[in-house]
């Protein structure tokens, strides 16, 4: 019983990561309906941010972890919107009357351009993540072990969650995202600055995949510039099966995604994570395409 | 019309620049070529780098006394980027580029697996500095090592772990993804359940995974004394540190995949408790290992590991084998390095055996307070 808690716990430790980074494909979508397959690299790029960021940020900061953990994560944050925000004005924007596909294609030019440019800029090599705050285990009296590093990333992933939720839901912002997602046209014919609202789903969805990115290297501190694929493409299925365009069905399939991946690992064997995961992805095109959350609707990409 | 003429012109233009690259590469008569292939960037990149620097150090020492049968050693390197189809594209290029004479590489099985058919089939000898799996030699009669292979390194951990640390019961995670991880897994299982271990538990995971847990949960069920690790540094340090963070506090254990300064720069605390075995260490009193590692630190201003080492005898053992063959044919110099016998090289007395194989002494590495400590030597 214990040795399943357990791993119920590295699932969701795992999951709320893949829910972050399934929260940018998710709102892209659902404002430009395609996949922005960079996003797996912008989320490299800010694990990068924070190793080039942590020395500098901890010595200004002094001692305190707390403080200097907060702001490498708003430094990577805020370096990650604007690569986003500059993808899409010089990838995406230009062409954003033409068919979809070709959308789809540069996004998948963008992402090979920021993997092998970061070869080039930081070398191909890992590199070692600083340690942003020290990790502890927690016991409990039936040997059951929370390290410190887990709750931190479950919390942190939370409250981001709950943030966007806010943003999304009670601002004038988020109601003009919500409406852009809706009708483009009619959007534009109430007023609302299309191009706004397009930079500003980048920079929610880059900063969060920024988050998302100093999460996951606190935990798996070797960090090197192809790092963003895998996890890239987890959560890319993860927003599928939740229901692409959907934001809580992006967190439940991201929760969902590193939950099987814990239990096939675990229970049966590594050899099928990623072809399990896929597989997920195969059926859910295959029966439900709409998601689990999603709602059916007529798509041409 | 203007289509047609912009292809031909591309075309034309291609063709003439491999022609001026084919022909480049010419040969000279006072230099005795040999090619390396090396991880010089990648996953296992510094693992590429130590082996790179020992042999260009072998390689600078003997031209400095005068070369080989008076010529200078002239070394080409190519890098593979620590993958296998890299490996054998690199050797291919040496070999019919080239012209080299020998080839020395690779650090990794797999890459060396993947070269070692193409040296053979061309009839170029082949000496691989650190590959300890078996089939690497089995490749064929012009491929050799100066490495121990797996089998022996299994059975040295296998006595160490029973004798040395008096613990009966193990778990192994191995990396599936890799010949010498699933090489050195097997023979220490083997060796482990002669001795009257038992091995209670085997996991799994792949080269360049960074969650662990999973399977580090599963093995932490079935209540193991020690956890056998037979991987590679990377991921090796954040196992171990993934499993102090679930609380597991017993030996973990490895093999020279291991021997790196980024093992405990990656793992930090968590290494403590931890054992590897290797070939050689620096902190060996030897005046021979003392004076190699002297030189080392004042060209490279760093320590020398085990790859380092073993990257200088490969270089060392191949050009005596060229001085005693007297000829740079092919056949001659596999002749040679068959016959060597107690070369008194930096990682031990190294005798080539009827297998193409090295017999020589293992020692055992710990960590103590963040550095990585000599504990024993284990003789063959």
């Amino acid at each position: 019983m214990s040795e399943f808690l357990q791993q119920v716990i590295n699932g969701v430790s795992l999951g709320s990561i893949y829910a972050l980074i399934a929260l940018g494909y998710t709102m892209i979508y659902g404002i430009l309906r395609f996949i922005n397959f960079a996003h797996g690299d912008v989320f490299m790029i800010g694990a990068f941010v924070g190793y080039y960021a942590a020395p500098q940020v901890m010595k200004i900061a002094g001692g305190s972890v707390f403080l200097s953990a907060i702001l490498v994560m708003l430094i990577a944050m805020i370096v990650c919107s604007v690569l986003g925000v500059t993808i899409e004005k010089l990838a995406y924007r230009p062409l954003r009357s033409r068919p979809k596909l070709t959308v789809l294609i540069t996004a998948i030019g963008m992402s090979f351009f920021l993997e092998y440019g970061g070869q080039l800029v930081f070398g191909p090599d890992p590199k070692l993540f600083p340690t942003l705050f020290p990790s502890a285990a927690i016991v409990n009296a039936k040997n059951l072990v929370i390290s410190t590093n887990s709750v931190v990333v479950i919390v942190t992933a939370l409250a981001l969650m709950l943030l966007l939720r806010l943003i999304v839901f009670k601002t004038k912002l988020g109601t003009a995202m919500r409406a852009v997602s809706y009708d483009h046209r009619a959007a534009a014919l109430m007023g609302i600055n299309i191009d706004t609202v397009i930079s500003f789903t980048f920079v929610l969805g880059s900063s969060l995949a920024a988050a998302a990115a100093l999460l996951y290297a606190s935990v798996y501190p070797s960090i090197n510039p192809l790092m963003g694929i895998f996890p890239g493409l987890k959560a890319f299925i993860a927003a599928v099966l939740g229901g692409i365009g959907n934001l809580f069905g992006a967190a439940l399939g991201g929760l969902i995604i590193g939950l099987t991946e814990t239990f096939v690992t675990g229970y049966i064997s590594p050899t099928f994570r990623d072809a399990i995961a896929f597989a997920i992805l195969i059926l859910i095109l295959l029966f439900k395409p709409s998601g689990i959350m999603g709602r059916h609707e007529a798509e041409k990409v | 019309m203007r289509h047609w003429k912009i292809c031909f012109t591309v075309v034309l233009t291609a063709v003439l620049m491999l022609l001026m690259i084919t022909c480049g590469s010419s040969t000279n008569q006072n230099e005795i070529l040999i090619g390396e292939y090396s991880s010089l960037t990648g996953t296992t990149a510094t693992f590429g780098q130590s082996t790179h620097r020992g042999l260009m150090m072998a390689v600078q020492e003997t031209n400095d006394s005068g070369g080989v049968l008076g010529k200078k050693i002239k070394l080409i390197t190519e890098d593979d980027q620590s993958r296998p189809e890299e490996a054998a594209t690199a050797v291919t290029k040496l070999i019919s580029r080239d012209k080299v004479v020998a080839v020395i590489g690779e650090v990794s099985s797999s890459r060396s697996l993947a070269a070692a058919p193409i040296c053979q089939a061309n009839q170029i000898p082949m000496v691989s500095n650190a590959s300890t799996n078996p089939e690497v030699t089995r490749k064929g009669d012009y491929i050799f090592r100066v490495c121990y292979i797996d089998p022996f390194q299994g059975e040295v951990l296998a006595k160490f772990v029973f004798n040395s640390l008096k613990l009966k019961r193990v778990a192994v995670l191995k990396d599936i993804k890799n010949d010498y991880s699933i090489g050195l897994a097997q023979f220490f299982e083997e060796n482990f359940g002669a001795l009257g271990g038992e091995v209670v538990a085997v996991q799994a995971y792949s080269e360049g995974d960074a969650d662990f847990k999973a399977q580090l949960t599963a093995l932490k069920g079935s209540e193991p004394e020690a956890v056998i690790v037979p991987g590679y540094y990377t991921e090796a340090a954040l196992i171990v540190k993934q499993a102090r963070e679930l609380n597991m506090n017993m030996p973990i254990i490895g093999g020279d995949g291991w021997d790196s300064g980024k093992l405990v720069e990656i793992g930090g605390a968590a290494m403590e408790n931890t054992y590897f075995s290797t070939a050689y260490t620096a902190d060996d009193p030897d005046p021979v290992v003392q004076n190699f590692a002297d030189k080392y630190k004042s060209l490279y201003k760093d320590i020398p590991d085990a790859f380092a080492a073993l990257g200088y005898d490969a270089g060392m053992i191949l050009f005596d084998a060229i001085r005693r063959a007297g000829g740079i044919d092919g056949a001659g110099i596999r002749d040679a390095l068959v016959a060597t016998r107690d070369f008194r090289g930096v990682t031990g007395l190294i005798t080539i055996d009827k297998d193409r194989n090295a017999r020589k002494s293992i020692v055992i590495i710990t960590v103590v307070n963040g550095k990585l400590t000599y504990k024993e030597t284990i003789q063959p």
